[in-house]
This record gives structure tokens, sequence and C-alpha cells, in this order.
């Protein structure tokens, strides 16, 4: 899931300050999960701007709605004819739901209410660790499961860098060394070979490094099948 | 630059030559400033000419912005000293770090030194964006094959012939999980590491026990194994690396003996309790370059005396080490 965290009521307040009238739009989905955007934390900041901005001497109209999933047009369309009642949206949704509203409404300025952090999930109630940094080329195959791209801080490929001491990485003792963990998942599923291997350059190209990506499914596409419908050819 | 590889040797530089001709050899660390004053390196490289075999001019050590390895090499290379350049992965990508290395030989750069590169966390720019395209492993493959088959590491052939680089690597014995240390230094080997440079050394059974299965794997008779030491300043210092510095061991021993070194001595008599500091942290270290030197694979010193190179000669000359031996030219063809 995508995980995320409220901003501080001061930039809120910031991002907010020239509406008269606002709309917060909180997200059904990974922010639910994760406590920071769902309805419930939509109301809270709801209430909390209402009052705030009263007591800053210039209340604000301010309203919430949460959909089902920010990042997906069919469940944000319905928004549109309830927004001309107001002159910005704050979303509680990750990046992309922010992203997603103002695509979709482009007379609409729209703020983030949140900061996107990671794609993790709760390790325990109420702690949310990193897992994937959606490099493109997954090997976790190689790494006994365990993705050294988002756990290791160096993202290093080939074992544990002269920093790492009882299972801490040394950027903080509150981080795992991932190729601590590694190496004993490796060891206990008898794999310890594979990270003897030396591991070449990874191809950052797949990632965030190549630019923007875009993933492509011919054979979804609604267009390719009314053609194949058609007989037109592919 | 074919002149460099003549007798077989890869790079010709001064610490290759005495490493293959099997001399103990010894390598200091000189720290660049955090500005631009060509005498500061002068004045350090003065305390360390004649006195080691080669110095490592360190890359953005700990994080902090000095100035460049290359460049400080460079001037030790006009002084007739030799450096070992070190490069991190921390900052530069691939293209960054081949295109200073074909600068550094260009400027008569023999030893280059492989590393991943303290966090960008410990030092003066925590809020920079770190690189890491390549790990040190990748790193010493990719100077390898740039040496050995004339090529970038895209595969592309490198116009002239490929840099006679020494390349080297560090180890750290000391950091977790222990079992895998010598299993990464075999990867180092493998990849093309023909020196090696290891963390500070203060537990000595601790890496007695780690050059056994490095000798038991073969891999001394593949690298030269350089053992890490320096002169502990303080009871402080020997504390702080005992306690705060991540992968880094410092048995008790030491911090007793840098607490003792000072007994009697009135906490307001600054300059006596920093001489007797100095003087025992010396005789530490030479006592354990003597211990050093007795176990099996251990083929020279690395001495990290931090912001104290002055300290160098005298460890060195105590410890025996002194004159150098020289072997071919004394000094490297640039
Ligand atoms: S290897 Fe890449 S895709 Fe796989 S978990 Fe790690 S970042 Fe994600
Ligand atoms: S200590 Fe472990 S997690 Fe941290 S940078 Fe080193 S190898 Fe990576």
């Amino acid at each position: 899931m995508i995980v995320a965290e409220q901003k501080p009521l001061e930039e809120i307040k910031e991002l907010i300050a020239d509406a008269e009238r606002v709309l917060i739009v909180g997200c059904g989905t990974c922010v639910t999960v994760c406590f920071a955007g769902g309805a419930k934390e939509a109301a809270i900041l709801g209430s909390t701007l209402r009052m705030a901005t009263r007591l800053d001497g210039h209340g604000k109209a301010i309203d919430e709605v949460t959909v089902q999933r920010q990042c997906e047009w069919e469940y944000i369309d319905p928004l549109e004819a309830r927004l001309d009642d107001y002159d910005l949206i704050l979303s509680l949704g990750c990046g992309i739901g922010v992203q997603t509203l103002a695509e979709r409404f482009p007379d609409k300025p729209v703020v983030p209410g949140l900061n996107t952090v990671f794609m993790g999930l709760p390790v325990e109630q109420g702690v949310w660790e990193e897992r994937c940094q959606a490099c493109g080329d997954c090997i976790l195959g190689l790494t006994a499961g365990i993705c050294p791209i988002a756990r290791c801080s160096k993202q290093l490929l080939n074992g544990p860098c002269g920093g790492s001491q009882d299972g801490r990485c040394e950027v903080d003792e509150s981080i795992p060394c991932a190729w601590q963990l590694i190496y004993e998942r490796a060891k206990a599923l008898g794999r310890l070979d594979k990270l003897l291997e030396i591991q070449p350059p990874k191809d950052w190209s797949k990632s965030r490094d190549g630019g923007p990506r875009r993933v492509v499914r011919e054979d979804l596409r609604l267009t390719h099948r009314v053609a194949e419908v058609a007989g037109g050819e592919r | 630059m074919m002149e460099d590889r003549s007798n077989g040797y890869k790079s010709g530089s001064n610490l290759e030559r005495l490493i293959r001709a099997g001399h103990f050899v010894v390598t200091a660390e000189l720290g660049p400033p955090k500005g631009w004053q060509r005498e500061v390196i002068e004045r350090k490289a003065k305390l360390l000419r004649g006195v080691v075999d080669a110095v490592n001019i360190t890359d953005n050590q700990t994080a902090i912005v000095r100035m460049s390895s290359i460049a400080a090499g460079r001037i030790l290379v006009e002084l007739g000293l030799e450096p070992i350049i070190q490069m991190t992965c921390r900052d530069r990508n691939r293209l960054g770090i081949q295109s200073d290395l074909l600068g550094a030989a260009a400027l008569g750069i023999r030893n280059v030194l492989c590393l991943t590169g303290d966090h960008q966390s410990f030092g003066n720019h925590p809020t920079a964006k770190n690189v890491h395209d390549l790990d040190s492993i990748q790193l010493v493959q990719m100077v390898a094959r740039m040496r050995d088959e004339g090529i970038f590491q895209c595969g592309e052939a490198i116009k002239g012939g490929g840099p006679p680089f020494f390349i080297g690597a560090a180890a750290n014995p000391f950091g977790d999980p222990f079992e895998f240390r010598p299993y990464r230094l075999a990867k180092k080997v493998a990849a093309g590491a023909d020196f090696i440079q290891t963390q500070l050394v203060f537990d000595i059974p601790r890496f007695k026990e780690y050059m056994k299965r490095v000798v038991d794997m073969g891999l001394h008779e593949k690298v030269a194994i350089l053992a890490g030491v320096g002169p502990l300043k303080s009871t402080g210092m020997a504390r702080y690396m005992r306690d705060r510095v991540p992968g880094m061991r410092v048995a008790d021993e030491y911090v007793e003996r840098m607490k003792a070194a000072v007994a009697g001595i009135p906490k307001e008599d600054k300059a006596a309790r920093r001489e007797a500091w100095r003087a025992e942290g010396i005789r530490i270290c030479v006592e354990q370059i003597h211990q050093l030197r007795e176990i099996e694979g251990v083929a020279g010193i690395h001495i990290m005396a931090i912001e104290w190179e002055e300290a160098v000669p005298v460890i060195v000359k105590e410890a025996g080490l002194y004159p150098r031996p020289t072997v071919g030219e004394a000094v490297l063809k640039t």
C-alpha cells in the first residue's frame, strides 16, 4: 500500500489561505488504512480548520467528502457536480490522488494535505515501513525476498557496507540493515550461494531514472478491442 | 603509458612494485582541506614524503565536502609522492566516475581505492541526494575492465586503451554479519581488487579470526591485505569509536590504557594530558603494528592518523619500518 502522513496544520493553512470555500476530499483506500486521509481524518481536519480559521478571524466554509479511490476517474467523476460551490480542493489522497483530481478538474486549484512517503506495510499497529521503490526490474528472487533497493540506505546489490552492526544500519539505529536480513534469510533457506555471485550494475533505465514510466497492455485497451471486433488491423 | 606496464605490471605504481617484490608495505591517509589552499596539502605531504609507500587521499570523507581527491592527488604527484585516490559511489554515477578516472590517469595517478562511501546523513550536506548507481564491488569490476579490457562499463572501447590503475578496495572485518565478511572480501577479489585496506583494527583477536578464514579461503594469495591502524588521541576518542561508530569495534583494553595514561594528571593541565594521551596512542599503534605483522596474510599497514599526520613518521620509525624500500624506478613516470 501507499503510506502517507498528514502535513503540519500550519502548512495546510498556508496552502488554503487564498480560498474562502474549501472541499476536503478524502480517499477510502491506502490512506484510509494508514490513518492519514480517510473519511475520519477528513472530518477531523475539516472541523480543525473550521475552528482554526475562525479563531484566526477569517472563518472559511469547509466541507468534506471521501471517495472510495481517488486515483481512478470513475470514483472522482461524481464530484464534478459539487465543485461549483468551492474555490479550492484540499486532497487527502496520496500524490496520485491529488494529481488525478487536478487532471480531471482543470479549472479547480487542488492542494495536497498529505505527504506521500512510500510503498510499504504496517509492520505492527502504528508502525509502517518501506518495502518497494518500484525499480521496474524486481530482484527479490536474488535477495531472499528482501529488497535492498528500498531497504538498504545505499541500495547496495552485493552485500552489506562496512557500517552494518548488530543488525542495524549505519544511518540510524531504528533502521534494520537490509543486508543483515538478506543474509539471515538466505542462510536459513540454504541459499547463501546466491549472495556470493557478483551482481552487475543495475539497469536503472527501468526505474524513474529512465524518465516517467508508462505501462501499456494492448490486450486490455478498449480502442484495441473495438478495432479487433470490427476486424481492424492490429 | 605503455612503459608503466612493462615487466607485467598492471599500473607500474610504487605500491604495486613493492607488493609484487614481497615487501611489507606502508600507506597512510591524507585528508584534503575543507578549502582550496594547496599549501595544506604541501604541508601534510612533507610529513609523509619518504615515510610511506603511497598516500590515500580521501574522497569527501564522512560525507563532508573537501578538495577533490584527484586534484589533491595530482599535487602529491607533483611533489613526488604517490597518491591512492579514493573514489566513492555516493557522489557520482558511472559516467562521472569513469570520466574522473580517465582524468586521474592523465594526471599521473596510478592507484585508486574503490569505496561505497559513508552515508550523506553523517556529513555537512545531510539534505543531499545520494547516487549509488554502482556499489563498491561493481566499481572495482568496472575499473578492472577499463584497465584490462580497455572498455567502458557500457562495453564501448576506451580510445587509446585502458587506464593503468592498481585497484584497491576496503574491507571491514568488524562489520556484521561477521561470517559474511570474508565472502564479501572474496567478491571484491573476484571483481578484480589488487589490494585491500581494512577498517581500523582495535580488536586483534577478532581480526585474527577473520584473517584465518581469509587465509583458509586462499584470498591472501590473490590480494595484498593492508591492515588499518591509527593512533588514538584521547580516552574520549577511544570511547566514541567503541560506542558510537557503526561497524567499529574497540577492545576495552585500549580505552582503559588511554584512561590510565592520564591518571594523576590534573584535568586543568590540558597540555600535559594531551601529551600523555598522544604518547600512549602512538605506543599502542606501534605495538599493534608488531602484532599485525605476525598475522598470516597481512601484507602491509595502512595508517589513518586523521588530522594528525605528524604522528605518521613517528609511528613508521618506531615500528621499525623506516627507511622504506624501493623497487625499480623510485619516482613514477607521469
Ligand atoms: S527490487 Fe525493485 S520492484 Fe522489487 S521490491 Fe525492490 S524496488 Fe520493488
Ligand atoms: S548498514 Fe546495511 S542497510 Fe545500511 S547502508 Fe549499509 S548495508 Fe545498507
